[in-house]
């Protein structure tokens, strides 16, 4: 369904991607680890759309995902090494617009993912008082709501305590039971109970 | 269900609204900085009205250019460091709208309140009561063309390190004929003139603007996110 094709990027003067390929079908999970700039967060750029590679493609269902790009899109849920959240709103206030704009939301919606995600508590207040791991329960409570078929995680479980690092694993794993898929950059190790997992190691020569 | 494409705008634009009401000090520096250029010409240049009179134009429309250069840094910058313009870019949704969305608020926290606050400024200026109106409404008219342009500078200048500088210079060249026609508006309201022709010529560049600039700011913004 995802399949990713002989990627070649260069950042400035540095050849980041050196023919990345690999593919995923619904219910996989791909886990990119490396050393620390060995193109983790570029090849989730890349594949998200947001970095043009110099070769290679990304398709989705078959096609180019560049050519349908809005409806690859709107089935991709992006989660960056920084939660995307204003800091002058609220938990709810930034879901209600985040999400809002990709599809129609209830308020019950947004309230039952925040307390899945454990951010129910601290959600009504402004998102520049809480702490990063706080931020990074609100923004994954965005994900779950975003209803994406494909997520993109960088890093999801940075800033989070144990209890979150396992909620992460918790949410892949239901992303996977609902025939989605994940591709997640990863420094510490995942272990699923349930799906198939697929290793990536970006960087090795 | 994706959600229709004017609703999205209105939620972008909800969302600017409600986070300039948070925080309010950002959009009165364009307009502390316009009053204070245009207060000050009159104590340095003469306190002859009829000469004061003569050089009001240039020095409204002066003021608000570069009060309108000020504010557009902050038209996309925010969005763009903590992420959430590039969610905007990746929500499968049209980002022509968001951005138009975007520009408008933009217009109306920065720009209008400007134009508004400009007979303050003109009275000092020696401009007739009469021509209050015409003043008003050409630096309305004109600051939301500059919003328009500027809206594409802000988008390609957003991957650069220091874009305050290049976005002046961006901007200022597509800004010049509005800043023509709309001096050349308030010079004729001054001197009690028809105003129609240089405001159907700001008209004509609006709606070039509020046709093309978003399409452009899109395409600007994405390439700005690499």
């Amino acid at each position: 369904m995802l399949s990713v094709a002989g990627l070649h990027l260069w950042r400035g003067e540095r050849h980041v991607l050196r023919g990345v390929s690999f593919s995923a079908v619904p219910g996989e999970c791909v886990l990119l680890t490396g050393k620390n700039g060995a193109g983790k967060t570029t090849l989730l750029r890349a594949i998200a759309g947001l970095l043009d590679p110099e070769e290679g493609q990304v398709q989705w269902r078959g096609a180019s995902a560049r050519s349908t790009r809005d409806e690859f899109h709107s089935e991709l849920a992006y989660l960056g090494h920084e939660p995307p959240l204003k800091g002058d709103l609220t938990g709810r206030e930034n879901l209600r617009f985040s999400i809002g704009i990709r599809r129609a939301v209830s308020a019950a919606d947004i309230d039952a993912a925040l307390t899945r995600t454990g951010a129910r508590e601290f959600a009504d207040r402004a998102v520049r008082t809480l702490s990063a791991g706080q931020r990074r329960r609100v923004a994954l409570a965005g994900v779950l709501l975003s209803g994406a078929l494909l997520w993109l995680l960088d890093e999801p479980t940075t800033n989070l305590d144990a209890d979150g690092q396992q909620l992460v694993a918790t949410l892949i794993e239901e992303q996977l039971g609902r025939a989605g898929i994940v591709v997640a950059a990863v420094h510490h190790p995942l272990t699923l109970a349930g799906g198939k997992l697929t290793q990536l190691e970006l960087g090795a020569r | 269900m994706k959600a229709p494409a004017l609703e999205v705008a209105r939620l972008v634009a909800a969302r600017d609204l409600r986070l300039a009401f948070r925080k309010p000090s950002q959009l009165l520096q364009p307009l502390m900085f316009f009053m204070i250029v245009a207060t000050l010409f009159p104590l340095t240049l003469t306190p002859e009205m009829s000469r004061l009179r003569d050089a009001a134009p240039g020095v409204l429309w002066v003021g608000a250019l570069l009060s309108s250069l000020l504010a557009l840094e902050f038209l996309f910058r925010d969005d763009a460091q903590d992420g959430t313009l590039e969610q905007f870019a990746l929500s499968g949704q049209s980002l022509t709208w968001m951005l138009f969305a975007k520009t408008c608020v933009h217009w109306l926290l920065t720009g209008l309140p400007l134009a508004l606050s400009a007979p303050i400024a003109a009275v000092g200026l020696g401009v007739p009561a009469g021509a209050m109106w015409s003043v008003v409404a050409s630096l309305a008219l004109g600051g939301f063309a500059l919003s328009l342009i500027g809206a594409i500078s802000a988008g390609l200048t957003l991957g650069a390190r220091r874009g305050g500088v290049l976005l002046s210079l961006l901007t200022l060249p597509l800004a010049v004929p509005i800043l023509i026609y709309g001096a050349d508006a308030t010079h004729r309201a001054i001197v009690g003139m028809e105003i129609a022709p240089p405001m159907y010529l700001l008209g004509a560049i609006t709606v070039l603007g509020v046709t093309l600039a978003p399409l452009a700011a899109a395409a600007a913004v994405r390439i700005g996110l690499e």
